[in-house]
């Protein structure tokens, strides 16, 4: 026998998350505009006139957007929209609500992608963009949540600019880390960009590279991908070719005390790429003499990396196992909300069997320990 | 024992929509596909995005790379989150159907005349005779 129960329908057509109990700390959340002209006040009048009469200009033929159409719209979960409607991100109430507390956010990384200063042709404009940028941040998002934590995006292109731009917010501890674009006019590991690595280690700033960016060149070696899916993985390949420049190039050497963070890029390529490089310098180090240490020995010292968008393998253990072979006080727990590649934390929780040591560690231990934070 | 759950009017949910309902305290995505009811667990069993928000869509196929069709329109939601795709009508997994489905409940149309006799209990969704219902069972 049945009954039948009457019931009341949610007033909202949105699922609304179980809180979950681990605290967390994000380290790659996107702040937005909830429209380009919330960025205005923030620039100096000369730079509100130049936005309006000509606009951004990167290396290629799309002024403000990304060169490959993405599986939605503002790249961004269906779920992320507020309820008036404004791009996802762009609502600080609805991020507290849909993300901040619902999985138990301690602090979040701030990662903005906004009109990509770093990769604006006109130097001077991409200077006053990122100066801006870093301004609407706090503004914005940090004082109105003060769990969040803004990143200091710089005009890398233009060294004494970001070294300016560094020094002007560095001491504020609402700023926890430099923020630049993988993707450059030349490799990160060239000597035009050392200067800002001094600055990094001086202020005692970890860099935190998120992929992405926009510099004209194809994402692969063998020219423009066809789909989003080949777009997609070209993150791995990036992060491989930029890890490999900024070792191989001198950089860690030359700062012992240099922190990258690599954001997004994946993990469980980096132990094949230590191998391979470690290989290669064995047997080809006579044209790299500056290189005193292994690749890897480096790669364990100056690199972190974060979790989302996480690898998975058929078997969880093969993952426990990858993380290891990483190091698991060098990777960081990251979601990447609002967009749609998103990574629930009990999602992680779930696949990992690696001890509850390590688990806090990925979870808040290693971001406290890298950003210094209580 | 199974329980029924009255937890919407047939016009509250038009065909090529969906609404999230609450039934014995679970959370239900309802979809109407042509005039049909069903009824998902709104939770992704890879992340648990809720289904309720996620678009629904065809199946996109292609017989060889350059010829493509898009087949059973409707038929199908995608996880608003990682875009995973499950047969509204059973729950099934088209990104991985072998280990992977959604707990779908059964869903019918009932009249108003039909629920008022009972046995039912009486919670707080009104019930008239004049209109038709969804109802839900878990």
């Amino acid at each position: 026998m049945s009954t039948t129960v009457l019931e009341r329908a949610p007033a909202a057509q949105r699922g609304t998350p179980t809180p979950v109990k681990l605290s967390v700390i994000d380290c790659d959340i996107h702040p937005q505009v909830k429209s380009p002209a919330e960025l205005m006040p923030f620039l100096p009048k000369q730079w509100q006139d130049y936005a309006r009469m000509f606009g951004g200009l990167y290396r290629q033929v799309f002024s403000d957007t990304l060169s490959h159409p993405r599986i939605a719209p503002d790249v961004a979960r269906a779920d992320a929209w507020p309820p008036d409607g404004s791009p996802p991100g762009s609502d600080v109430p609805f991020m507290r609500m849909q993300h901040l507390d619902a999985n138990n956010v301690e602090y979040g990384m701030l990662m903005p992608l906004n009109r990509g200063p770093g990769n604006q042709r006109n130097l001077d404009y991409g200077a006053a963009l990122a100066s801006a940028v870093n301004d609407w941040q706090i503004e914005k998002y940090v004082k109105a949540e003060p769990r969040l934590r803004a990143s200091i995006v710089i005009a890398h292109d233009d060294p004494p600019a970001a070294i300016a731009e560094i020094r002007k917010r560095a001491g504020n501890r609402n700023f926890t880390q430099i923020m630049m674009p993988p993707k450059s006019i030349e490799p990160l590991g060239r000597r035009r960009y050392w200067p800002i690595f001094e600055e990094a280690v001086a202020q005692n700033l970890p860099i935190a590279l998120h992929v992405g960016g926009v510099n004209g060149f194809p994402p692969t070696g063998g020219g423009w991908p066809s789909y989003y899916i080949e777009e997609q993985h070209t993150n791995v390949q990036g992060m491989q070719g930029l890890l490999t420049s900024l070792v191989i190039e001198g950089v860690f050497e030359r700062f012992p005390d240099l922190k990258v963070v690599l954001v997004e890029g994946g993990i469980a390529w980096l132990p094949a790429l230590k191998w391979r490089l470690d290989k290669h310098w064995k047997r080809l180090k006579a044209e790299a003499p500056h290189l005193r240490l292994a690749p890897s020995e480096y790669i364990r010292r100056n690199i972190w990396l974060t979790t989302q968008p996480l690898d998975e393998p058929d078997r969880d253990s093969d993952l426990a196992e990858t993380f290891e072979l990483v190091g698991f006080d060098r990777i960081m727990f990251s979601t990447d909300y609002p967009h749609w590649d998103f990574d629930e934390p009990r999602f992680l929780l779930g696949k990992l069997k690696i001890g509850k040591e390590n688990i806090e560690k990925i979870f808040s231990g290693n971001a406290k320990a890298l950003y210094g934070l209580a | 024992m199974s329980r029924r759950h009255v937890v919407a009017t047939v016009d509250e949910v038009k065909p090529g929509t969906s609404k999230l309902v609450s039934a014995g305290g679970r959370s239900i995505a309802l979809f109407n596909v042509g005039g049909s009811f069903y009824a998902l667990a709104d939770k992704c069993p890879h992340e648990s995005g809720s289904l309720c928000s996620g678009r629904i869509v065809g199946l996109a196929q292609a017989d060889e790379p350059g010829r493509y069709r898009l087949e059973r329109r409707g038929e199908f939601v995608k996880c608003p989150w990682h875009g995973w795709e499950f047969d509204i009508r059973t729950g099934q997994s088209y990104c991985d159907p072998s280990k992977t489905r959604v707990r779908a409940y059964k869903a019918e149309v009932e009249s108003g005349d039909e629920l008022v006799k009972g046995p039912y209990v009486a919670e707080t969704f009104p019930v008239t005779v004049e209109r038709n219902y969804v109802v839900v069972e878990i």
